[in-house]
């Protein structure tokens, strides 16, 4: 089956993420396909690679780049609300004259079409925290 | 592309957080695939729809005269819950009057409101394929 997950809360404030995480492994383990995975709301907060966590705890953000390093996932990152909450890309640092960017390795900047997208083509878009 | 059935369900009040908000982005943004949306309000979900919002003294801004413009995007399938209404004394009169044109219909206005018992929207969630939930 093909899947599209949305997460809608950041790390560590909220299991959202964590359980998706779970979610999209077991089901790649499992042999079924992730479309993509969009996070919306404050779960943009996951795709920032300026995190530093205890070492003793898991890094969210981390193991969502693994994944995606790891089966080419798909991770889209919501623009409007990434711009709300300080999370740029290169790009977007540079057009909106910013200093800096904080975008980690795996995660890409793209509009809400893509979450409407990622329901139109997946057989079921599985939704995550809110 | 194929078509579907999305439904936007608003659960939350509209400034305490910004589900609301972001929702409503969705919406905008999602009218343009040209698939068939529909919206529901239940729970304090349904103060987002209440007319004459003034949002001055919290500093934020007042996007309810957004709604107004969901029926010019042929979003116009606005499910209200009435028992939600009902639990915090609301009726109908005290939402904005939402409408849309019906070109079929040589443009004639008609209400984009639909208010239905719970039962009823159980069985209009039961039949979408997408439920994004804010």
């Amino acid at each position: 089956m093909k899947f599209g997950i949305q997460i809608n809360e950041g790390p560590y404030q909220h299991q959202a993420a964590d359980s998706a995480y779970q979610f999209a492994k077991a089901a790649l383990a499992n042999g079924h396909e992730i479309f993509r995975v969009f996070f919306y709301h404050d779960g943009v907060n996951n795709a920032t690679r300026l995190a530093v966590p205890p070492q003793d705890d898991r890094n969210v953000g981390q193991l969502w780049s693994d994944l995606a390093k790891e089966h080419n996932l798909d991770l889209v990152v919501c623009i409007a609300a990434a711009q709300r909450r300080g999370l740029l890309d290169e790009d977007e640092a540079k057009r909106q004259g910013k200093d800096a960017n904080n975008i980690a390795e795996g995660f890409r900047i793209s509009g809400l079409g893509q979450l409407i997208e990622a329901g139109i083509e997946s057989d079921r878009l599985v939704v995550f925290g809110a | 592309m194929a078509t579907k059935k999305f439904m936007y369900l608003n659960r939350k009040a509209p400034y305490g957080t910004v589900y609301a908000l972001e929702s409503l982005e969705v919406v905008l943004i999602g009218a343009a695939f040209e698939q068939d949306v529909s919206l529901a309000f239940i729970g304090d979900g349904v103060y987002q729809l209440v007319k004459g919002q003034k949002t001055d003294g919290i500093g934020m801004k007042n996007f309810s005269p957004t709604f107004a413009a969901l029926g010019d995007y042929e979003v116009n399938k606005i499910y209200v819950e009435k028992e939600s209404l009902e639990e915090r004394g609301l009726t109908l009169e005290d939402l904005q009057h939402l409408v849309w044109e019906d070109e079929d219909d040589d443009y004639a206005e008609k209400d984009s409101i639909r208010l239905v018992n719970r039962s009823e929207l159980a069985d209009v969630l039961d039949d979408q394929d997408i439920v994004l939930s804010f």
